[in-house]
């Protein structure tokens, strides 16, 4: 079959912002291997985009690495950390891998399900919150932990997570 | 070479090959899933896992180099159990549904099963389910049966150079697929099918119509492109029910294209002639075969009679086989007419005294892939010919540098170094840029009339780098594909190609039409040369001069006069013009049964035997597959009782063999020569206008039997109705993508939706020949005019 279909490129997705420091990305790797920025082109075009990814986004990082899309399909669907739904301001990733679980995790879940009404992989109606279940992120000795955007929250207890989720905008 | 022990049995192999492959060449077998002989190793199946002396564990044959000394078991105890072991981790999620799967019965799972695996499952848990995708009308999805072996993927990856599929997700929730939605677009996709060793990808015009073991196997050519591929046709109860690839390393290795992959499903068009016809009195009646040979035999005699032989002609399509190509001529010549002609796309006839003996490719086609360099002038080779534009890639692959001369800007599944697209007026001067660059490099005398041809100097940076990179390549090769062949120039085109390549040294090759294209000059299917060019008394006229003069009297064979020709509506005059048409054809297409007086059914391929000689001039025959449908006969055969009823002598043929073996031993071995001496050409000028049309035939369009293969129309529908001008030309007229646009070529008009696409030059409009709106414009390069509608 002829692939004579044209495709609109999809480039003026991407802020100049970004280009810039998908550019610092991409001089770290040798001149011919630019789709190694791949995961930190990702990133970069996620965090700019409101925490989510979706086809037009992956495409233009694509056609700016060189990349057949496809190739960034796979890239971004095999890592859990980045996102095909758009997902609130704060992303609460709560990990209930097995030291976590051992200390507790399933009261933090069950208290967070029910403060803001939503499940796993849900967003709050106000767009503020998200909930993920993630698997361990190494704070074991802090267990039961969370992740909301780059900072973790250790030792968690239903009132601190009341504390951490009021305090923050 | 290394001396290493597989099962007892000691082998010298090659340093560096895979255990695989040695053990692959012994015959000793190894079971496996994702290595392929043809595709990158991946090692992920772990099926081929054996037991190799002093290593702690059980090593995967396909990824374990050979090293000195080196003593394998593929079949004791500890190799045994860990492919058995293996097998059952892939089974886990395989569903039990192999008796409503197509592939049961040729599965390479269930056979392996069989072999390695064991007798029951322990496994009692859920199994996962993944949902069928639709990448297209050629390729039946269910992926739940997929074992993420991942040969597709690096199909497309290494061989169709279109990486489409993909393993997306991860763990238990990979999947093998396109992600969005999406069609996949690659001409060679089918082969997909063939190198999926489970029921996850499957021919979805074959569906559920039959199983392996109900069908027989018979080896034949693919009747579509100068290549000549190697097929095998399963045939059930008398019927074709699909093709699949027969390796044959020197042609198309383990691919074929979808074109003949899929085109069989024309063979069952429910416009096959399988009677007899003749128009009497203006309608349609079918007829005994007896009454219809006469009839067409007094019916041309009468013409020869009264008109002369010199008005009596024949047009044949090239991808009729050289048995019937060459009792035609012999027929015509017989009669005193050497207006025979099987180019039926080309314009330009003026240099065909100076045409080699036989035009072919210039080299073994195995060999291109050898090739340093390779300048491609109007070619869209990976449409044309879809296995030749896959040897290019394999060239470009190794390093190769390939350029291109083109009308428009194809997308190759290959990069180009340096290309020219150019508006088809200006083809010669930049082949003439180019030649120009190779006269200073060489030092070489600048050849008369060269200087007055070069009029681009925009050209020059890359006329000039090609020219270099050609000179210095070593081995390098010019392939002129469609649009040079067939261009209004073509004979400045041909003449500044062997220029070129002479002063280069390149080969200069020609990606012929049809199957047979090139075969037809061994035949004599042309109006100048007798079989294997051997000269005539005067030349006949060829097909622009039977365009120009009018014909009394046609035989047609394997040709849609509408739609096989470059120029229809000429041909449709001059054929209503005609007073007796005789048609030899597998369909009853309206063209023929609007301007023919009979109609004698003639086998598709499938039902005859025949040979093609393709462009490398590889003489390939084959047999027949199946019966003739109906009264259908093989063209040999009514020809052959043509000739004894217009009683000329040498038609007493028992066989097709017979006929083969005459013309061999009349041609002797063809001079293989392509190069030119140099005569300053015309700069034939492509007169008026400012917009020219640039019309090539799509894929599928190339001849009755992909017309009529409705899986493969399907497939070229998604490409849009392939009218397409640039963004510039399109803000010209104030045209939006989509938006009707009123076209008038010479005394012809249509209101067509535009395409806007950038790979077109800006004073030109790519046309799909064949697409339905576009077929009542006239053909080749012609002025046209868009206004907004």
């Amino acid at each position: 079959m002829n692939a004579q279909v044209k495709e609109m490129s999809k480039l003026a997705l991407l802020t100049a912002a970004d280009l810039k420091e998908i550019d610092s990305e991409i001089a770290k790797y040798p001149e011919e291997q630019r789709q190694s920025a791949v995961m930190a082109a990702l990133r970069i075009v996620q965090d700019s985009n409101q925490g989510s990814l979706n086809q037009d986004l992956m495409d233009a990082v694509a056609e700016y690495l060189r990349m057949p899309p496809i190739a960034v399909y796979e890239v971004a669907t095999f890592y859990s950390m980045y996102e095909h739904k758009p997902v609130g301001k704060h992303k609460v990733c709560v990990c209930t891998n097995i030291s976590c679980m051992l200390r507790g995790s399933d009261g933090i879940v069950s208290h967070l399900k029910q403060r803001l009404g939503i499940s796993f992989g849900e967003v709050t109606e106000d767009g503020k919150f998200s909930l993920k279940e993630v698997e361990c992120l190494g704070a074991c000795c802090g267990a039961p932990m969370f992740q909301i955007g780059k900072q973790y929250y250790e030792n968690l207890t239903p009132a601190k997570v009341d504390e951490i989720l009021d305090n923050l905008d | 070479m290394v001396t290493i022990e597989i099962d007892g049995i000691e082998l010298k192999v090659n340093n560096g090959s895979m255990l695989i492959e040695a053990a692959d060449e012994a015959g000793i077998r190894i079971p496996r899933f994702c290595y392929h002989k043809k595709l990158s190793i991946a090692a992920n199946c772990r099926m081929c896992l054996v037991e190799v002396e002093k290593a702690a564990k059980p090593l995967p044959a396909c990824a374990t180099p050979v090293t000195e000394g080196m003593k394998v078991h593929t079949r004791s105890p500890k190799a045994l159990a860990a492919q058995k072991s293996v097998m059952e981790f892939l089974l886990i999620n395989h569903p039990l549904d192999c008796p409503i799967c197509d592939q049961g019965g040729e599965c390479e799972l269930q056979d392996v099963a069989m072999g390695y695996g064991g007798d029951v499952s322990k496994y009692a848990e859920k199994k996962r389910v993944v949902r069928e995708k639709d990448i297209g009308p050629l390729i039946a999805t269910d992926m739940t049966r997929c074992i993420h072996c991942t040969r597709c993927v690096r199909f497309g990856d290494e061989i169709a150079g279109l990486r489409e599929l993909g393993a997306t997700g991860r763990g238990e929730h990979m999947e093998i697929g396109t992600y969005i939605s999406k069609a996949v677009s690659s001409e060679m996709s089918g082969n997909v099918i063939d190198v999926c060793p489970v029921g996850a990808l499957t021919s979805k015009p074959f569906r559920y119509s039959a199983r392996a073991w109900e069908m027989r196997q018979y080896e034949s050519i693919a009747p579509h492109d100068c290549i000549g591929s190697n097929i095998y046709l399963h045939t059930r109860r008398g019927r074709v029910m699909r093709v699949v690839p027969r390796e044959n390393e020197a042609v198309n290795e383990t691919w074929i294209s979808d074109r003949d992959r899929y085109s069989y499903e024309g063979l069952y068009s429910a416009d096959r002639l399988t009677v007899p016809m003749m128009n009497v009195d203006g309608e349609w009646r079918e007829t005994e075969w007896d009454t219809a040979l006469e009839a067409a035999v007094s019916g041309l005699k009468d013409v020869v009679d009264h008109s002369g032989a010199p008005q009596l002609g024949a047009l044949i399509g090239p991808s009729t086989t050289l048995e019937e190509m060459y009792q035609v001529q012999k027929i015509l010549r017989g009669l005193g007419s050497d207006n025979i002609e099987h180019r039926l796309r080309q314009r330009d006839f003026s240099d065909q005294d100076a045409a080699p003996a036989f035009p072919w490719l210039g080299t073994p086609l195995a060999a291109l892939e050898t090739a340093n360099a390779i300048l491609l002038v109007g070619s869209d080779i990976r449409r044309e010919q879809p296995i030749a534009g896959h040897r290019v890639r394999k060239a470009h692959v190794a390093g190769a540098a390939v350029f291109a001369v083109n009308p428009v800007d194809y997308d190759f599944n290959f990069a180009l170094e340096h290309k020219l697209v150019v508006d088809p007026r200006r083809m010669t001067s930049a082949l003439a840029a180019i030649a120009r660059h190779l006269v200073t490099i060489t030092g070489a005398t600048n050849p008369a009339g060269l200087d007055k041809l070069v009029q681009s100097p925009e050209y020059d940076t890359a006329a000039r780098a090609i020219a270099e990179r050609l000179r210095q390549a070593g081995r390098s090769t010019l392939l002129l594909g469609a649009s040079a062949i067939n261009h209004q120039n073509f004979a400045a085109i041909r003449m500044l190609s062997a220029l070129i390549a002479e002063l280069s040294g390149s080969t200069l090759g020609y990606l012929s039409d049809g199957a047979n294209g090139s075969g037809a000059w061994i035949a004599g299917a042309v109006p100048h040369r007798g079989p294997g060019a051997q000269a005539v008394q005067t030349s006949g006229k060829n097909l622009a001069q039977m365009q120009g003069s009018g014909m009394a009297g046609m035989l047609l064979v394997n040709c849609e006069p509408d739609l096989d020709l470059a120029e229809p509506q000429s041909t449709m005059q001059m054929l209503k013009k005609a007073e007796f048409v005789v048609a030899l054809s597998s369909y009853k297409s309206p063209a023929l049964l609007n301007s023919a007086s009979v109609l004698l059914p003639i086998t598709p391929f499938s039902e005859m035997p025949g040979t093609f000689v393709n462009a490398e001039g590889r003489w390939q025959s084959f047999e027949p597959a199946v019966a003739p449908m109906g009264e259908a006969r093989p063209g040999w055969k009514i020809l052959r009782v043509m000739g004894n009823l217009f009683d000329l002598s040498g038609f007493d043929y028992m066989s097709a063999v017979e006929i083969r073996d005459e013309l061999q031993k009349l041609v002797g071995d063809v001079a293989k020569d392509n190069s030119l001496a140099w005569r300053a050409p015309e700069a034939g000028q492509i007169d008026g206008g400012t917009l020219v049309s640039i019309s090539d035939i799509p894929i599928y369009s190339v001849d009755a039997l992909v017309r009529r293969a409705p899986a493969l129309q399907k497939a070229q529908k998604l490409l849009g109705p392939g009218f397409r001008i640039s963004a510039a030309l399109a803000r010209k007229i104030g045209l939006k993508d989509s938006q009707e646009v009123k076209v008038k070529q010479g005394d012809r008009e249509a209101r067509i939706a535009v395409e806007i696409d950038d790979r077109v030059p800006e004073s030109c409009v790519w046309i799909h020949a064949d697409i339905s709106d576009a077929s009542k414009l006239g053909a080749g390069y012609a002025p046209i005019v868009l206004e907004k509608a």
